[in-house]
């Protein structure tokens, strides 16, 4: 076994930072529009050298890297110790991109991709609706071909979709097939959110936040997208769905997240004057013990992905871990803000509260771990997976239309 | 990097579990229960005939992963005999240059482990040498005949405990409580109990699984409830991604980094807790057949037991894990 990552890695390691040193951090003076623009040259630049976006083609817009995890890795430790910007996140670059490398036709990756890497068009996932959640496999919106054949006509309704008032487009699944078994009558189609069938209305979260974390609802009325814009076979969109999980590629980045929040945590902990107390210390520790776990397992998954190996079923039980280490963290963080429990995080509420954040902040992190617990997958679905997939468990035949 | 077994890694954990199983089956892990031997000739000798004594001794070419993976087979057949101390008293006379590794390493001489202050080593009155590894007070190995041995009725049944003295200043100094090799040898125990542990906790998983998907109730596998079929994925969540906490202490330790003492204690506070909970999982999925004394889950719950007690508890190597830390 051996954690470091070997000498042509460190020599990699050199060029990326003489990279950074040379092109980040952005001049001081730098404000506003200036500063966005720096970024995108940044990004762009990076790409150009073969940093970002490397599973990508060039003529989309990648770097076109054959796929070696181990740089992957060293570029993003890198950047996040200079604090340089990587690829945009979301929606986009985690789901809609691979997907439209896996099953996209020639004409949609030309569209898409290059759009989508440069952060101008900003997906929404729309898959959840009122009356399908974990029973994903349920969608009602209807999706019904023009007569002409040309495009799809979009009715019914698509909710908590996340970053829905920024989001240019969706990727969404769409019932075309009634008649069709539950999973055989889904379409995977690409819209146009800007267009007069589309209304869309914020849902505020229980965290009070507005903005980048509020989702939405969205009413498609009419709404209409070209056939050629459908991802992978007519009645297939299940399928399509789910071949993006595959590409849920084992990352350190969870770990690393939650590694730091827990050093917030030990800091809060000083910050109040608890860190002597014996308590406290042991239910730190107690929780640094899954901290630690859900880290040396992502190596695990990270390790076996470099080689080409089944990490087992711990893959199947990292989205569970971290939610439940998210709890166990929320709850010691209750505690120790004692009566800046009554506080409402500045930034939070919507209601103008600004001005300076002080413990009461976790109260943010604290309702977000019930966020955790809900999105991408109710915690209740995970056991499913876990037992059923991981452990071999017999199957509810009920309920074989899961996300 | 290379975070993952190797296959050779995995060929020795199989050639390990094999032997244990023909040593171990349940009839006999019944009668060495009930008898009152707290050592098992014939399954030693079989494990020690695979070559594992010398795992850590410098020039193995292996080292505290190996026979990390190893005590987790052990564990998970809830094996007799004072294994952890054998591979840790080679490591020891090794590394002093003092004492005859070669017997040790043959398994012909038999060394158990007793834990600076404590009163119980396991299989002590079967051991030749009792090797006392105490932080404060450094590394000593003593001949039985300098041991005084009382008999009590031990809990673990498959890896019974019994009361030692030793008299302060007997046997031989190998280490100095200064030496860092005390605190190595101490962290390395910590490391394998740790191992045990999780192969308890994942055998005690495995047998529950095993059980729902064949065990039957209004008309079908128990394993379809949801309710059952959640608390296995939640032992099994508790048990899985902490097998890695495991390689993590065991590999810090080959590779001496700064963390290693961290992590071995972190590891076996950790390890201890899960197994205790898998356990009690274990019997609750059951049911009845699972309190029976037949069945044999008691044997991981009583090692379980064992193991969180043994070496420090939990809460003990939580709290030197935070001052290591700084906090
Ligand atoms: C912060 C956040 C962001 C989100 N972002 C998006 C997004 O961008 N796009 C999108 O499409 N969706 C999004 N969602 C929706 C999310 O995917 C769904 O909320 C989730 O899948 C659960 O569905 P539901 O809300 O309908 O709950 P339900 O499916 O009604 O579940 C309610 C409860 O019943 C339990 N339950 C349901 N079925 C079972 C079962 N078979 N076994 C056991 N228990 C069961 C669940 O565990 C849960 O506790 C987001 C949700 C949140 C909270």
């Amino acid at each position: 076994m051996d954690l470091s990552y070997g000498e042509a890695a460190e020599t990699f390691r050199a060029e990326v930072r003489a990279f950074l040193s040379l092109h980040w951090p952005p001049p001081s003076d730098l404000r506003g529009g200036d500063l966005k623009q720096f970024v995108r040259n940044f990004r762009a630049l990076a790409t150009e050298q073969g940093y970002l976006h490397r599973a990508i083609p060039k003529r989309y817009g990648g770097s076109e890297q054959p796929v070696d995890v181990i740089r992957a890795q060293v570029i993003r430790e890198e950047f996040q110790r200079a604090r340089a910007p990587m690829e945009v996140g979301g929606n986009g670059m985690n789901m809609t991109v691979p997907t439209l490398l896996e099953k996209g036709t020639e004409e949609q990756k030309e569209l898409f991709i290059r759009k989508t890497v440069e952060g101008d068009y900003i997906w929404g996932q729309g898959y959840s609706e009122p009356g399908s959640g974990s029973d994903l496999a349920s969608v009602r919106t209807k999706g019904e071909l023009s007569a002409d054949g040309s495009k799809w006509i979009i009715n019914g309704q698509k909710i908590w979709t996340s970053q829905g008032m920024q989001s240019t487009h969706m990727f969404m699944l769409v019932r075309t097939e009634p008649d069709a078994p539950k999973h055989d009558g889904i379409t995977y189609l690409l819209i146009d959110l800007d267009q007069p069938g589309v209304t869309r209305r914020p849902i505020r979260q229980m965290t009070g936040e507005e903005g980048d974390h509020t989702f939405c609802e969205f009413f498609f009325d009419n709404a209409e997208t070209p056939v050629s814009w459908q991802v992978g076979e007519r009645g297939q969109g299940w399928y399509v769905s789910r071949t993006t999980l595959k590409h849920e590629r084992a990352s350190i980045g969870g770990a690393d997240g939650l590694g730091k929040q827990f050093a917030k945590l030990v800091d809060l902990a000083k910050e109040v004057g608890r860190i002597d107390d014996p308590i406290v210390r042991d239910k730190l520790a107690q929780i640094e013990g899954s901290v630690l776990s859900h880290r040396y397992s992502s190596y695990r998954i990270f390790s076996c992905a470099a080689a080409g190996e089944d990490p087992g079923p711990v893959a199947l039980m990292m989205k569970l871990l971290l939610t439940e280490i998210g709890h166990e963290m929320a709850l010691l963080a209750q505690e120790l803000i004692g009566e800046h429990g009554f506080l409402e995080p500045a930034g939070a509420g919507g209601r103008g509260n600004r001005g300076p954040r002080g413990p009461e902040k976790w109260l943010d992190q604290i309702m977000g771990s019930l966020g955790n617990s809900i999105a991408g997958g109710a915690s209740n679905i995970q056991r499913n997976i876990i037992g059923e997939r991981g452990l071999g468990l017999p199957r509810d035949l009920a309920m074989s239309g899961e996300r | 990097m290379h975070f993952h077994l190797t296959e050779e890694q995995a060929a020795i954990q199989d050639a390990v579990r094999g032997t244990l199983a023909d040593s171990w089956p349940m009839e006999r892990v019944h009668a060495f229960a009930d008898g009152d031997a707290d050592f098992d000739r014939t399954s030693w000798y079989a494990l020690m005939a695979l070559g594992l004594g010398g795992m850590l001794a410098p020039d193995s070419g292996m080292g505290l992963l190996d026979a990390a993976l190893v005590c987790e087979v052990a564990g998970e057949a809830a094996a007799a005999g004072p294994l952890i101390g054998q591979l840790l008293a080679v490591a020891a006379v090794a590394a002093s240059g003092r004492g005859d590794a070669e017997a040790l390493i043959s398994g012909k001489t038999i060394a158990t482990l007793i834990h600076g202050g404590s009163d119980y080593a396991p299989s002590a009155r079967a051991a030749d040498l009792f090797l006392i590894v105490d932080r404060a007070k450094g590394v000593r190995l003593v001949a039985a005949a300098d041991v005084t041995i009382e008999a009590v009725k031990a809990a673990d049944r498959t890896r019974p405990m019994s009361k030692v003295s030793i008299a302060d200043g007997t046997g031989e100094a190998l280490f100095a409580a200064t030496d860092q090799m005390t605190g190595r040898l101490a962290d390395a125990a910590l490391v394998l109990v740790a191992a045990d542990a999780l192969g308890g906790a994942q055998k005690v998983t495995d047998m529950s699984v095993a059980y729902a998907k064949e065990r039957e109730q209004f008309g079908q596998p128990i394993g379809r409830f949801q309710g059952l079929k959640h608390q296995l994925a939640h032992m099994a969540l508790d048990v899985e991604p902490a097998r890695a906490l495991v390689w993590y202490a065991a590999y810090a330790w080959d590779a001496q980094l700064p963390d290693a003492p961290r992590a071995a204690a972190m590891a076996k506070a950790h390890l201890c807790d899960v197994y205790v909970r898998a356990t009690r999982a274990a019997v609750a999925a059951h049911g009845g057949i699972g309190y029976t004394w037949e069945y044999g889950l008691n044997y991981w719950f009583r090692r379980a037991m064992a193991d969180r007690a043994w070496l420090g508890s939990p809460a003990e190597h939580r709290a030197r894990a935070a001052t290591l830390a700084g906090w």
